[in-house]
């Protein structure tokens, strides 16, 4: 057990890109926790997809020992929190169970979009804040320039902010000074009753469930009876552990630690993110506050291009939610795609790393429906129902009204594209809330539909603006819209897994967009095919697909009979990767070009 | 009866040489400098005699030289193959002999020799009309050499067809109209025309792939081309029996029928394909491509022809349907039927002849003349059916 002021937790907020993986990387190499010849690029990133896309998708933690000026050593635990506005939920939980952070910003870049939404979570935790001015070596860094951003932007003092380079290693030794002289020690009780915050859990292959914990008051010992507070389940802990970010075992961890333990827990959906753990015998009296479940806020359906892949399917899916609790999924059944599962993300970045591990950890061909968000219908009966899903839409006779989810969207931009911002914004039925500057660059607040920005949002924005301005957002409210479902049509037949749920004011030019793509997508057939849009009964858009006229092979004799006859049964096996609609057969490719995400 | 004989028995020989390669063709074809005639004729023959020790006693109704480049061959060869050929099996007493030959003056000098060999009909490669396209589709002779080949055939034998190729190189409707009239005036009877194809493998494949063959129709222009083909041979009273071949009544080849009707044809030389039916199962036949190792085969006492892999019924009715429907007079459904061991579904006819595509009258199915451009189209959604 560790002297608790002779500990400091702490988190780094910063910009994706900023260099905070690699700060991590360097205060572990520098205090010799990970040998030199274990380190590998962004220790804490472990998913492949984390490395690869260089982004923190779960909260990872690292007790680092450090000898600092003063003759001590001092024990860091850094919990490093994912960046991305989706796992926003993962930052705040993870906050709570720190008392400072680091926020990191390019010396080159600026404040950006998502440093804010996370700094701010990081002051709302009560948070001391170190600033730290990273790729200070860069020849475009202006730490002068970002030093006062920071203070303007964000409002906090940044006269003794920290100049780094963390790619060359420039400066380090005075960050890990600054966290024992400038962050606070935890506060905590060792003889108060066990009080931990389950931090997060996660599931391990050799270990079973594992769970992360933040001990407030009390010790917790291997071998211990302890109740979660809120599920009211007892577990005995069969092995307690501190990340190094290797798990080392420990006899046991006291007021201010953080580590890890597992007791026979069988799926991550046995723990709640937030629950206070105690001792089953003499508690503690109160839990901690607890924090809110993630909902799920983008919806879509996934289902396999081979109908034989669809209990793999299901057992991947499983597998993966066995994991990450935040991520929802029911069966679904398609006309167009056959079975497969409706499934409810955090946001489109959720959903593309579910898919991405789900193609390639579980080797699966998936197809993807156009992703869209939880409508509420208000029915006339009272009731209040949630469509996750478009082809549900019940009769409009029944609903009085729908809603749809806002957010507050938070954009900063260099000044030149601040006009093609604004454009977007408007064109998405956007509300201005704010806009003000910092320097050269502008900052703008709006009020928009969530369904817009799931649709393309991310795509035009970073086209409009060359990739130079930074977004984010928070769910703020459901508000009633004139929202219609429209519906494809191919050959007078609906495609269900093509409808969607649009702004009546926008119905006419997103339903030309789609049948002038599925124009180009669907082969020429035998016949002409019209492909149309439409409102219920009103076709709002209309394309026709004219008629096959020439497929015939010129030459063909005895010699050509064999080849001919190989060519009609591939012909024949390719039929499982096209679907069949009434009489036209639209290929896969079509569905996935057709609703094709930005990704 | 057997199957086969719905169609009955021909013989295919294959002379794999040619002087130059054509950019477009994916033919089994050669270039070779020297060529022992004697030791070819010899392998032919050797295979010839083993092939019909596998089907005995058939009434052989048809030869035809196809290849490369047959009027390559001397006529001493092609002698000394059909005599063989002739031995072998009972002569039909209208046997139809054919040769596939290069319009140009040194075979024409050969025509009398092939005459007397026992050729009844030729088929000249002309391929255009005009000797710029003559040249871009990589042909050695002229149109003026073509003609005289043309008239010399004529006077030799009593039946002569000449190829050519349309919706070439920015090639113009106009342009390939005033061509086939000429065509059609000088036919005497038969005429093959064929859409330019571009095959991989081949010169133009190769150019085409790299985006460098220019001015090729699109669909819709390709359409146009075949629609006023048509036309044109139905007002000259020559309308297609198959896709790309015209005949007045009476003319059409009949060694091609065979094949287009499922009968047996034995296939020999390098790369040749038969069907041969034994004991009522019938097995394809495909020959080593390769000249050389084709001739070793041909010497060595096992010989070329296997027939290891008899065709599956499903295979046997595909293998009808997609020869079978390229003639304007169909196939028989019982036939496919009895094939098949079951019948053929109706529901995929159904859909095609509501779109006026196929046409069926009692026992005949039958492509119209609407369907006949989207053959393959059609082909897919019947045997998708099966």
């Amino acid at each position: 057990m560790t002297q608790l002021d002779l500990i400091r937790n702490f988190s780094i907020v910063a910009h994706i890109d900023h260099g905070k993986s690699t700060l991590a990387d360097r205060l572990i190499q520098m205090t010799g926790t990970v040998a030199d010849r274990d380190m590998k690029a962004q220790m804490l990133d472990s998913m492949d997809i984390e490395r690869e896309r260089g982004i923190t998708i779960k909260a990872n933690t690292v007790r680092i020992e450090y000898p600092a000026k003063d003759g001590k050593t001092y024990i860091l635990n850094l919990i490093d929190t994912p960046g991305h506005v989706d796992f926003a939920y993962e930052v705040s939980r993870s906050m709570r169970a720190v008392e400072g952070s680091l926020l990191v910003v390019d010396a080159s870049q600026g404040v950006e979009a998502q440093t804010l939404a996370n700094v701010y979570q990081a002051i709302d935790a009560g948070h001391d804040i170190v600033p730290v001015l990273n790729k200070i070596d860069l020849p475009a860094a202006e730490p002068d320039r970002v030093k006062a951003q920071i203070e303007d932007v964000i409002g906090i003092d940044a006269s003794d902010a920290i100049p780094i380079s963390a790619k060359s290693g420039l400066g380090i030794a005075d960050v890990l000074e600054a966290i024992v002289t400038r962050l606070p020690p935890p506060k905590g009780d060792r003889d108060a009753p066990l009080k931990a915050m389950l931090v997060d859990s996660w599931y391990d292959a050799y270990l079973g469930v594992v769970v992360m914990i933040r001990v407030m008051d009390g010790v917790i010992r291997k071998g211990d009876r302890v109740r979660m507070m809120q599920t009211n389940a007892v577990y005995g802990i069969d092995k307690l552990a501190v990340l190094k970010p290797q798990m080392v075992d420990i006899a046991e961890l006291g007021p201010g630690e953080i580590g890890i333990f597992t007791a026979s827990i069988k799926q991550v959906r046995d723990t709640r993110v937030g629950d206070t753990i105690t001792h089953e015998r003499k508690g503690c009296e109160t839990a901690l506050p607890g924090f809110k479940p993630a909902q799920p806020v983008v919806f879509c359906g996934l289902f396999p291009v081979d109908a034989n892949d669809f209990e793999p399917l299901r057992d991947a899916i499983e597998k993966l939610a066995l994991n990450d609790a935040s991520f929802s999924y029911e069966m679904e059944t398609s006309a167009a795609l056959g079975f497969g599962f409706r499934c409810g993300f955090l946001g489109l970045l959720h959903l593309e790393v579910i898919r991405d591990r789900l193609e390639r950890e579980y080797d699966l061909d998936l197809i993807t429906t156009a992703p869209s968000v939880v409508f509420k219908l208000h029915m006339k009966d009272g009731e209040v129902r949630d469509l996750h899903n478009p082809a549900d839409m019940p009769d409009l006779t029944y609903i009085d009204h729908i809603e749809e989810p806002r957010i507050k969207a938070t954009i900063m931009v260099p000044d030149e594209y601040l006009g093609d911002i604004l454009k977007l914004c408007q064109d998405r039925r956007g509300i201005q809330l704010d806009l003000s500057y910092a320097g050269s660059r502008a900052m703008v607040v709006y009020d928009l539909p969530l369904a817009e920005v799931v649709f393309d949002f991310y795509d035009r924005l970073k086209s409009v603006t060359k990739g130079y301005a930074s977004f984010d957002y928070t769910i703020s409210e459901y508000r009633e819209d004139f929202l219609v479902k429209m519906s494809i049509l191919v050959n007078e037949e609906p495609v269900d897994a093509l409808s969607m749920m649009v702004h009546r004011d926008r119905a006419e030019a997103r339903g030309r967009a789609m049948v002038e793509k599925l124009k180009e997508l669907i082969p020429r057939h035998m016949f002409k095919i019209p492909i149309q849009a439409a409102i219920g009964a009103r076709v709002i858009a209309r394309e026709t697909l004219s008629a096959m006229r020439k497929d015939v092979t010129a030459k063909c004799y005895g010699g050509d009979a064999t080849r001919k006859k190989k060519l009609l049964e591939k012909q024949k096996a390719g039929k499982k990767r096209m679907r069949q609609f009434g009489k036209v057969e639209i290929p896969q490719e079509a569905f996935i070009s057709a609703l094709k995400m930005d990704s | 009866m057997e199957d086969w004989q719905a169609a009955g028995f021909g013989l295919y020989v294959h002379w794999p040489f040619c002087q130059s390669k054509c950019p477009y063709c994916d033919f089994n074809s050669h270039v070779a400098a020297q060529i022992d005639q004697r030791r070819w004729a010899e392998a032919y023959i050797a295979e010839i005699k083993r092939t019909a020790a596998l089907v005995p006693g058939r009434t052989l109704r048809t030869i035809f030289f196809g290849g490369g480049t047959p009027s390559l061959m001397e006529p001493e060869t092609v002698e000394a193959v059909i005599q063989a050929a002739l031995s072998s099996w009972n002569a039909a007493n209208d046997i139809e002999i054919t040769l596939e030959a290069n319009p140009g003056s040194v075979e024409a000098a050969r025509f009398a020799g092939y005459r007397q060999a026992g050729v009844n009909r030729v088929s000249l490669g002309v391929q255009a009309l005009n000797d710029t396209d003559l040249r871009r589709l990589g042909r050695m002779h002229s149109v003026t050499e073509a003609r005289a080949a043309l008239d010399i055939a004529q006077a030799s034998f009593d039946r002569v067809s000449f190829d050519l190729i349309y919706a070439r190189q920015d090639q113009t409707l106009a342009q390939w109209e005033a061509e086939l009239t000429e065509a059609l005036r000088l036919s005497s009877g038969h005429l093959s025309l064929y859409q330019l194809t571009i095959e991989d493998g081949t010169v133009f494949g190769e150019r085409h792939a790299r985006g460098l063959l220019r001015g090729l129709p699109t669909e819709d222009l390709g359409a146009d081309f075949f629609d006023l083909t048509q036309d044109l041979c139905n007002a000259a009273g020559m309308p297609a029996y198959e896709v790309s071949n015209h005949a007045k009544p009476g003319q059409e080849a009949r060694h091609n029928l065979i094949y287009w009707q499922a009968g047996d044809y034995a296939g020999i030389g390098p790369g040749a394909h038969g069907r041969l039916t034994r004991d009522s199962v019938r097995f394809p036949t495909a020959a080593e491509r390769t000249p050389g190792l084709w001739l070793a085969a041909a010497e060595s006492p096992l010989g070329v022809t296997d027939m290891e892999h008899a065709l599956t019924p499903e295979e046997q009715a595909i293998e009808y349907l997609l020869m079978g429907l390229r003639l304007s007079s169909g196939i028989s459904l019982a036939r496919l039927s009895a094939m098949l061991t079951h019948p053929y579904p109706a529901t995929a006819i159904d859909d095609l002849e509501s779109l006026g595509l196929v046409h069926v009258q009692e026992d005949v199915l039958s492509v119209t003349a609407k369907g006949r451009p989207l053959l393959n189209a059609v082909l897919e959604k019947l045997v998708g059916a099966l």
